[in-house]
């Protein structure tokens, strides 16, 4: 096994005081929102695991795309590696947005499309990898899986078109600020720094573990070649 | 083997080596439809299943009359949904048990017809079995479902849910879990399709105005255009030996 490249090992170092300064500045420096209180910190996690969510996901259709171009199968191996780091961000995201919508909302899910979208979103890559699994031929598994990145990337925002016509209660706070009634709030520059922060560190980990997971993609893939060695 | 007998018998492959797009693709329906006409395997398995879940729904739901006017549109594509499955997977567990596809992929033709031809006969499956479950709907419950818009709605929603499944049944018939793999990979993809389907046909039996119809029907139309392009364009790594 080829020892950690000098980046990599700083990358992991990174991460891990970004998370903390991030940690600390959502939890502290950022000011207390007036109408949620202190639940409102949860929102800087939620919308920096939610960035790195649906960009893994956006790569992991381009890196569908290329390797079905290509057949070159380290693009198999990022795309999974994207999938399944932001699958786990994703879900992070739903349950800190659950955290959240609790007191906000008074519930813990509602049926807004953003949500509804992302429970969506969830599934399909799920299925992903229960779609992998059924297959042992490794070209195989790797054109089906990028055919269904592929699918799922398009279907997801034309379900969000779709449910938006029924009706959303989802705040928008970037952009926005007509969505004060429905728990939106206007950032205090303090506030901006948390959450641009937050985005960053979360752009940090999620290029470290997605490089990690392609490590390890490297290192199945020998053992796979080599167990067919030994078997031969 | 009979099925390469009938395409080259029906479709016209010995007038010449390589038969047109068109012709090719009406050669692949032909052979599903003649099959299914013989036996009516997978029609009367999708009917039959069609009105258990309409009898489910009754109980489940308890379909009294004002209930029913807000969930009819849902009940008919939950069920046109199940017994799509149901259908999709007969459909394509033939072809891969029998050796059918490969048979197919040997025919000196476009590997988009073969495509084509499947989700055209798997369209065609679901529009007969929608055709009888309308009615006796309609029966059942005393509404008036045979509606020229309404059957406009269910005709696109069909068109995106053949498109897809089609594509999918044949990924999932490779590997090894099969029929139960198809559902979890279908329905979050087709969700969009589903969703806008009930939103435009809840419109249409509510009586709403038709401008409030028109954004799902378009949204439909989108979906119906971008993914049948895309199976077009990905088909052939689905099938690659």
């Amino acid at each position: 096994m080829q020892p950690r490249p000098l980046v990599l090992k700083i990358l992991d170092f990174a991460s891990v005081i970004v998370l903390a300064v991030a940690t600390y500045l959502a939890l502290v420096f950022a000011p207390t929102e007036a109408v949620m209180g202190q639940v409102q910190r949860v929102f800087y996690f939620h919308i920096g695991t939610a960035w790195v969510g649906l960009l893994g996901f956006i790569i992991a259709a381009l890196a569908g795309i290329l390797y079905l171009v290509t057949k070159d199968a380290r693009w198999d191996r990022f795309e999974v590696a994207a999938v399944e780091v932001s699958t786990l961000f994703f879900f992070i995201t739903i349950v800190l947005g659950a955290i959240w919508a609790r007191p906000a909302w008074n519930t813990w899910w509602t049926w807004d499309p953003r949500l509804t979208t992302a429970a969506i979103t969830e599934l399909i890559y799920i299925a992903y990898f229960m779609l992998r699994q059924g297959i042992e031929d490794p070209e195989r598994r790797a054109r089906f899986g990028a055919v269904y990145t592929l699918l799922g990337g398009i279907s997801a925002p034309i379900t969000f078109m779709v449910i938006r016509l029924f009706r959303t209660i989802h705040p928008v706070v970037v952009g926005s600020q007509s969505a004060a009634a429905q728990g939106g709030f206007s950032m205090t520059s303090d506030m901006k720094t948390a959450f641009f922060f937050a985005l960053f560190a979360f752009t940090v980990i999620f290029i470290d573990m997605m490089w990690h997971r392609i490590r390890l993609g490297n290192l199945e893939d020998k053992v796979e070649q080599l167990k067919l060695k030994v078997s031969m | 083997m009979t099925n390469i007998k009938s395409i080259k018998a029906e479709g016209g492959l010995t007038e010449e080596a390589h038969p047109s797009f068109f012709k090719a693709t009406l050669a692949i329906i032909q052979k599903d439809l003649s099959a299914e006409f013989r036996s009516f395997e997978l029609i009367s398995a999708m009917l039959v299943f069609s009105l258990l879940v309409i009898i489910i729904f009754n109980f489940a739901l308890e379909l009294d009359v004002k209930v029913r006017q807000s969930v009819t549109s849902g009940v008919l594509w939950t069920t046109f949904a199940f017994a799509g499955t149901l259908g999709l997977n007969r459909s394509m567990s033939v072809e891969k048990d029998r050796g059918c596809m490969d048979g197919l992929l040997l025919a000196p033709v476009d590997r988009s017809v073969i495509y084509f031809g499947k989700a055209i006969s798997n369209l065609i499956f679901m529009l007969v079995v929608e055709a009888v479950v309308l009615p006796v709907y309609s029966l059942l419950y005393n509404v008036n479902l045979f509606r020229l818009d309404l059957i406009g709605v269910i005709l696109l929603g069909s068109i995106g849910y053949a498109a897809v499944g089609t594509l999918l049944s044949t990924m999932s018939a490779q590997t090894r879990t099969r029929e139960v793999l198809l559902p979890i990979l279908l329905f979050p993809v087709v969700m969009p399709v589903l969703l806008a389907s009930v939103k435009a046909s809840n419109g249409l039996l509510t009586g709403a105005e038709f401008s409030e119809v028109l954004t799902p029907l378009n949204l439909l139309i989108v979906y119906d255009v971008i993914f049948i392009a895309i199976a077009f364009m990905v088909f052939d790594h689905v099938v690659e030996e």
